[in-house]
């Protein structure tokens, strides 16, 4: 067979099988496939409005079996939501950069974003966002960067602390906190200790965090037991070690789905053990851009995806 | 290497023959990348997890590995043109005695090559790799710390960092080979499925729609240019920190 020398982009998420509810201009997403595909390929570029309208004309329609859910926009099924998400949030300082406003900004954007998908996650039940906020490689950065960052951190945590109370929003920290400015460590335990009990939906923010770190402590806890004689070395199997692993704060310790923001494709040495059958979502926007209509995308996409582990 | 089996259903084809046509696939693929400069190439042969199909497709998933790493032996393989030398990472002893000992063998007469790596993962996953790696660390750690109580000459307080991340990559299955810059996931799925988790911690990731089977100079091609096009991204990035 002669191939053309033509390259279109190659695809990096599943193709979705169904109709787009739509006619808006789609992004492009080629398959690199010879044989012809099967699918009508193009994801549905959605607002809430357009739900509310297709929902309207759905009633009284052929298919009644299925009870349309109101509080999920159209095409969510609420029964394969994943129930953790875990967000790479990348491209604060290239938003800003593009928009020749200072670093700062950037930053402040994202972390309304974020508000944004909290707001959402909430809404439609999904039990646990992760959220990489700051990596251990990230201390790398220009001094007056890190302290703009630690600094907005606090900010955050104490204006938002109001927040999470009233929504019933769980926060945990992880990450090598002891790396951190003494005035953030202290908030983070107060705000950790606040909301331990709160049950409707938990944030777990990493930073200072690598997945290597989290492995790594994880070992060093062990090699302690088993010191102290608790526990053998023969004996250290993969339960000891996820009820070591910093993520053993949650009920739903390994994400189901993933999002990387800003067109990388790389993990970037975010949760490693705890990534191993995560499906991955790799999203063309910056952060800042990143709002409702690419999560609901992000997660259309997971609710197709065929999940084997490795049967 | 992912879609053999939906080859085989897409083509209606017998039982097997999709990774036969895969095996082809394979042997195309590692020679563009020996034939561009590649030194390490690392592949996903068979999972822990894929112990759980049915046990006739697991024993025909077997018998084909046997059969194909006698054929890498041979003379006139891959193997010896190219001066590979081949691993086989993972718990080997889950593997029934045949594919064990042929993996061994090879893995013994390649010794010497030099110029390329090949390596094989079976009966792997990565997170029972790391898993192994923490027992080793823990257990080569106890042996040192039991020593040094004997001897009188352990502090009791040094419980800090009795394990670094050195000692556990150390005794890492891939520890011989350094991260790769690039997995590729063929199919169309979009996950690491328990592959080299711990070494993909900066690797580009490339998920082509097609089937294993399928994929030809051209998906390479692609992601060779992208990774270079982002490489030079990367180390402009690196630079300015």
């Amino acid at each position: 067979m002669l191939f053309s020398l033509h390259f279109s982009p190659p695809p990096v998420i599943a193709p979705l099988p169904f109709k787009p509810l739509s006619h808006v201009p789609h992004h492009h997403h080629h398959t690199l496939n010879m044989l012809p595909s099967t699918h009508v390929l193009k994801p549905p570029l959605c607002s809430t409005m357009e739900h509310f309208t297709l929902n309207h004309h759905g009633k009284g329609g052929e298919e009644e079996e299925e009870e349309v859910d109101q509080t999920l926009p159209l095409g969510l099924r609420r029964e394969a939501m994943p129930r953790h998400v875990a967000v790479i949030m990348d491209g604060n300082r290239r938003w800003a950069r593009s928009r020749d406003l200072p670093v700062r900004s950037g930053y402040e954007a994202g972390a309304r974003s974020l508000r944004t998908i909290v707001e959402l996650c909430c809404k439609w039940g999904i039990k646990v966002l992760s959220v990489f906020a700051f990596s251990s490689d990230n201390w790398f950065r220009p001094k007056v960067e890190v302290e703009l960052l630690m600094s907005l951190f606090e900010r955050g945590m104490q204006e938002d602390t109001g927040i999470f109370l009233r929504e019933n929003i769980r926060v945990s920290v992880i990450g090598d906190l002891a790396k951190l400015p003494e005035a953030l460590q202290e908030l983070i335990l107060n705000l950790e200790e606040t909301t331990k009990n709160n049950t409707h939906f938990q944030l777990i923010v990493a930073v200072s965090y690598s997945g290597q770190y989290d492995v790594v402590q994880a070992c060093q806890r062990l090699a302690l037991k088993a010191k102290h004689g608790l526990v053998e070395p023969g004996d250290i199997d993969a339960s000891l070690i996820e009820q070591e692993l910093e993520t053993y704060c949650s009920e739903f310790p390994h994400p189901d789905l993933l999002i990387r923001t800003s067109g990388e494709f790389r993990i970037s040495n975010f949760m490693l053990w705890q990534l191993a059958y995560t499906e991955l979502f790799f999203a063309q926007s910056l952060w800042p851009d990143f709002g409702e209509a690419e999560f609901l995308k992000a997660l259309l996409a997971f609710q197709q995806r065929r999940r084997r582990y490795g049967g | 290497m992912d879609g053999n089996r939906r080859y085989t259903k897409r083509w209606n084809l017998m039982q097997g023959a999709g990774h036969k046509v895969g095996y082809s696939a394979l042997m195309s693929m590692l020679k563009y990348c020996y034939e561009l400069g590649v030194r390490y190439v690392t592949i996903y042969a068979f999972s822990i997890d894929n112990f759980k199909r049915t046990p006739e497709e697991v024993q025909s998933l077997m018998d084909l590995m046997l059969d194909k790493i006698e054929e890498l032996l041979k003379d006139e393989s891959i193997v010896n043109r190219y001066g590979i030398r081949v691993y086989f990472s993972g718990n080997l002893k889950l593997l029934n005695e045949p594919v064990r000992l042929a993996a061994e063998r090879a893995m013994l007469a390649t010794a010497k090559n030099s110029k390329a790596v090949l390596s094989i993962c079976v009966a792997y996953t990565s997170t029972n790799e790391i898993l192994h790696a923490v027992r080793e660390s823990c257990e080569e750690k106890w042996d040192e710390i039991t020593l040094l109580n004997s001897s009188g000459g352990y502090e009791p307080d040094e419980d800090v960092n009795l394990i670094k991340l050195t000692d556990i990559e150390n005794h890492m299955y891939m520890a011989f080979a350094p991260d790769p810059d690039i997995i590729i996931r063929t199919s169309g799925e979009t996950r690491l499925s328990n592959f080299l988790l711990w070494q993909s911690a900066n690797s580009y990731l490339y998920s082509p729609s097609v089937l294993w089977p399928e994929i030809g100079f051209r998906q390479f091609l692609w992601v060779i240019l992208n990774f270079q096009r982002i490489r030079v991204y990367l180390d402009k990035k690196r630079k300015q920190l």
